[in-house]
Parts: structure tokens; sequence; C-alpha cells
């Protein structure tokens, strides 16, 4: 069960093994080089032609060459956050709300079933481990509209909650923190805890939390990055835009623009505003995104 | 760079090969505990379960009950007790599978899935084994570039693209007209396919090639050292050495792949607006939104979620079967 989660960026000066690894026949190394640049440009001109069109007027948009940057930026912006009294805010105050309650709360409970799942011996554990697998191989999305019909039932639906409570629960998020719980709590240290007169819990909160952080980072980014990017729960749930996060959201001006083609630039606009918080996100705490998938496959 | 990378690697190395130890090992010792805290397993996992029971059984539960229901209407449909729901036998199986948009959305899946799953992985694995043969200086800004789709959510880069496919915004429809050529609307006809998967294509790339490289990167230098030793080529040694050790993450990448083609829903919807050609029932999941909110035929939609939560489940649980992989690491 071999788990490498977190690369730790050590500033080191002498590595041989890489000096070796250069070595060697010096055209591949173009062909490389062309090969991973093609690929950059690729991932990279959408969000470049987002920058640049949320410059242009609405006319211009259409209009002038797609690559022509223009000066109306902050009166797109500007616009964008007039419309509806500032409707686009509270759609980024709903998006952060639903990622950061959702992924908080769905992180805890993973790490509690997971650290659960792999230090105790109990009646029932195989059973709810292939239960929680199944989950992994049916994901949520598929479930969003039966879970509608179910909170509909209740009169739970276009409500926070709606979208909240079914973003807390990740079979993928549990299973992942069996295996951190597996490769980073030693026995041992349980052993200790509980010799020391330790319960269960405060052994918990005290020992496996802070062993499980870096594993536990790694399972919150998860869970943040697929709520922030749902779309079809909220869509199915919420009936009132000022319930809706950026994806609903801007998925609504889209259609308006059918209609009302000065829209258009009020989307790009949003679309450009609302990737920003992740990608700073992403690019800060990159080194979390290091997670072996295949290491449960592995195992001998 | 590139050797703080290398050495942060090798120093990764000797992380998982000391939480490598098997945990078996320590059955014994947890079970003496058992005893004692009998009940502690279980607080812990309450939350989980009782939020798994809302959430993934109940609706199934709910799903599959309301699959099997209809609307009884006697008389004219007036009044209160007019309308009842009685049970329904298989017809809302039989009605939802033979609708004349299901097998269409189901096929035009399947050809999204063949087009989206092998381009997506075959990228991400090149650009896996490129960036870990470390041959190139634009490695680290690269691989963040390719990563960098994943933070975009499928409706925003859905949006982008679209606007992108407008021949009057595309800038392929200026270059392409200085040859004297007209390029074809891409949001018509058979080429809405190609348009839809190249945003997931561009979107799952760099997770997926993360996850590979994170693979070859925990490879021991010395399993292909001897082999360079011996004349091999990058080539060889990718395809001998470094593509078999990793395979199990291929597996897990295909599988997530898999299930994530089969789910494909915020693309086309987003799409739909800027191309008459996508329908309301272009997947199958768009099916079953449209039966459920817009014909108000919550039975029929039911039905054909229990189809698709039941064949994504099939798909991805008979492939790792087919593999012969033990599924996603069960110790007991």
């Amino acid at each position: 069960m071999t788990v490498s989660t977190v690369i730790p960026a050590a500033p080191i000066s002498t590595a041989a093994p890489s000096g070796k690894r250069r070595i060697g026949n010096r055209k591949n190394s173009t062909l490389a080089t062309v090969l991973l640049l093609l690929g950059a440009v690729y991932c990279l001109f959408p969000v470049l032609w987002v920058l640049i069109a949320s410059t242009k007027s609405s006319g211009e948009l259409f209009s002038t060459f797609t690559l022509a940057p223009s000066t109306h930026l902050f009166d797109n912006i500007g616009d964008l956050f007039a419309y509806r009294d500032g409707l686009y805010w509270r759609w980024m105050a709903n998006t952060a709300l639903y990622a950061g309650v959702g992924a908080a709360v769905s992180t805890l409970v993973s790490a509690m079933s997971g650290f659960a799942l792999a230090k105790y011996d109990f009646p029932g554990k195989k059973f709810v481990f292939n239960v929680i697998l199944a989950g992994v191989l049916v994901p949520g999305v598929i479930l969003a509209i039966p879970q509608y019909l179910l909170l509909a039932k209740i009169g739970l639906t276009n409500t926070y909650w709606s979208v909240l409570l079914p973003s807390m629960i990740s079979p993928y998020g549990i299973y992942l923190s069996r295996i951190f719980a597996a490769a980073t709590v030693p026995t041992e240290v349980l052993e200790a805890a509980r010799i020391d007169g330790a319960g269960d819990w405060r052994t918990f909160g005290r020992v496996v939390l802070p062993m499980m952080k870096s594993g536990l980072v790694t399972v919150f980014l998860f869970q943040f990055v697929a709520i922030w990017n749902n779309f079809m729960l909220p869509y199915i749930m919420l009936g009132d835009d000022h319930l809706y996060p950026l994806t609903v959201g801007l998925s609504g001006l889209l259609n308006q623009g059918a209609n009302q083609p000065s829209m258009y630039i009020t989307v790009v606009t949003g679309a450009l505003i609302s990737i920003i918080p992740l990608v700073v996100l992403f690019l800060s705490l990159q080194r979390y995104w290091r997670v072996d998938l295949g290491a449960g496959a592995v195992k001998a | 760079m590139r050797r703080g990378e290398s050495r942060a690697a090798h120093s990764s190395r000797k992380v998982s090969a000391v939480t490598a130890l098997p945990t078996e090992t320590r059955t014994p010792r947890t079970a003496t505990r058992r005893g004692r805290r009998a009940g502690a397993p279980y607080s812990f996992l309450a939350p989980a379960l009782i939020l798994f029971v809302a959430f993934f059984a109940a609706p199934i539960g709910y799903a599959a009950y309301l699959s099997l229901r209809r609307v009884k209407v006697s008389g004219l449909g007036l009044g209160a007790g007019a309308r009842t729901e009685v049970w329904a036998g298989m017809s809302n199986y039989a009605r939802s599978l033979t609708d004349p948009d299901f097998l269409p959305s189901v096929y035009r899946i399947g050809a999204y899935g063949l087009i989206v799953v092998p381009t997506m992985l075959g990228l991400a694995l090149l650009m896996a084994l490129l960036l870990d043969a470390g041959r190139t200086r634009v490695g680290t800004f690269s691989r963040t570039a390719i990563f960098l789709p994943y933070a975009v959510p499928a409706v925003v880069g859905s949006l982008l693209w679209g606007f992108l496919y407008l021949p009057r915004v595309s800038p392929f429809t200026d270059v392409v007209q200085l040859f004297g050529v007209e390029p074809p609307d891409v949001l018509t006809g058979s080429w809405v396919l190609w348009a839809v998967a190249n945003i997931a294509v561009w979107g799952g790339t760099g997770f997926n090639m993360i996850v590979i490289y994170t693979a070859l990167r925990a490879i021991p230098t010395d399993l292909f050292e001897a082999a360079r030793l011996d004349g091999a080529t990058d080539k060889q040694i990718a395809w001998r050495i470094k593509i078999p050790i990793v395979l199990p993450s291929l597996i897990m990448t295909f599988v997530f792949s898999l299930i994530a083609t089969l789910q494909v829903f915020a693309e086309p919807m987003t799409l739909k607006p800027l191309s008459n050609t996508i329908s309301s029932t272009w997947t199958p999941l768009m099916k079953v939104y449209r039966d459920a909110f817009v014909r108000n035929d919550i039975y029929s939609a039911a039905a054909t979620s229990v189809v698709i939560a039941v064949a994504t489940f099939a798909v991805s649980f008979g492939f790792l079967k087919l593999v012969g992989n033990r599924a996603f690491n069960q110790e007991d």
C-alpha cells in the first residue's frame, strides 16, 4: 500500500540521479520540449482568450480579431457587478459557502470513517467498506435526480441544505482517508495514547488528525474542487437564483444571451472572474496534488 | 529546478518505502483492543453511514420504488382522489428503454467515450512520460499549464470553448479564410460530438497526467538505470519498464474517466444555447432531466436513473474484474 501524497519541495543542490538522467541523446529534448509546449498552449489558449475577450466591448466581441485586446475591462467588470444589484457577488459567496463548508465537513467525516476502517477491527467492517467502494463507482451526480425526488418529498429542495447535505458525503474521500490512516498512523502510537489513558475521541483529535493532516488536505482539495465545479446538483436542486453557485448562475446568463446579445460580454467577464479563486488556490497548493491513485490497486 | 524535484521525488520514495508496511502485521494487536472499546469504530463511522444512507442508499431505493409506480387517473382526472399512485410493474422500464430518444443518447455517449477516454489518457500518459524523462527545461511550466484546466469548472470551460467555436469569434476562421477555405461550423451536425469531446479532453488531461506522473516519480531509479547502461532508449524504457509499472494507475484513471463519461451533463447543457444540434436528450442524464422536470414524468425519469446507476456500476466494476485487479485494495 504505497502512498506518496506529498512531496516536500526541498531546495537541494546535489542530485546525482537527475544529472545522470539528463545525459543521453539530445535529439529527444527538442521533441519533448515542443510537445510539452504544444500541450501547454492548448490548455492555456481558452484562458488567454477569456482574458483578452473580457477587455472588449459588446460589439467588439464579435467583430475584432479574436486575440486583439481592447480597453473595456473595467466597464465590463462594473456592468457585471451592477447586474441585478450584485447578484454575481452573491453567486461567488454561495459557491465559497457550498465548497468551503461542504468540503470541510466531508473531510472530517471521511477522516473519522477512514480511521475507523483502517485501524479498528469490528463486525461488519468488510461490508461497510464494500458498500463505500460501490459508492465510489456510482458517483453522486448520477444520483442527483433521485436525491431531488427524495428531498422534494421532505420539502428541502431550493434551500442551501439541498446542495450542502449531499456534498458532505464522499465515498472517494473515505477511501482515500482509509489509505492515509493506514499509512501514516502507526498502531504503536495509538497503543501509547491508550496506555496514557486517552479515550478514542481524544486520541483521534490530538494524535490521529495531526498525523493525517497532509493527506486530509488532499481529501479537502478534491472535494472542494468537486463541489466548486459541480453543476448538475445545484442546477436540479435550486430554483431561486439567489441561492445559485457560479456555475448555475453563469449557465443561466449564457441562456439569456440568446435573446439579449449584449449579455454575452457580461458572461465572458463573469467566466474570467469565476476561475481566478480556484486558479490561485491551485497554484499555491500544487504540491498537495500528487496522489497516487493506483496505489490502492497494486498491493501484493 | 529539475534537480530539486528529483531529490524531492527521491525522498518521497523513501517515505513510501516506510509506509508500505502491510497493515496485516498489525492486526493481532488491534484485535486485543476490540473488547474494550467495541463501540468506538461505530461512533467514528456513524456520520458517514447516516449521510451515505440518506444521500446514496435512500435515493437509489426511492428511485427504484418510484420506477415501479405510476399515476392512475380515474374519471376526468379532476378532484383530489382522481389521481392515485399504483404499482406499474416494469412498464416504466419498458417505456424508458424503448423511448426513441433513449438509444440514440446511449450510442452518442458510447461514441463520445470512445473519443474522449483514449485521447485523454493517451495524451496524459505521453505528457507524464515526457515530464518524467526530464529532457526539457519547460517541465514545470508545462505541468502547471496542462493541469490548470482542472481548476476550471466544466460549465466555464464549455462556455469558453463555446465562444471559441462560434465562427464569428473563432481565430481559426480568420486563419483558414486566409487560405480561402470556409471552416466548418463545429456547433452543427456531427461536429458537435467532437466539439464536446474536445472540452472534456481539455478539462481532464491535466488531472490524469498528474496522477500518472506521480506514479512514475515513485518508480525507483535503479529499475531503469541498469537498462539505460545497457543502451536502452527512452522509448524502450517507457514501454518495457515504466508503463507496466504504472499500469495500476492507468487502470484507475481509466475507470474514473469511464464513470465521468457516462455522466456527462454540464458540457452539453452549457453548449445547448449556442448549438441547435444539441437536443434536450443528447445524453442519457439530459434525458432523465427532461423527463423529470420538463415532462414531469418522474416515474420514467426514476426508471432511467436506476438503469444509468446500475450500468455505471456494472461497467466500472466489470472492468476492474476483467483486468484481474483486486478492486481498490481490499485487504480482507
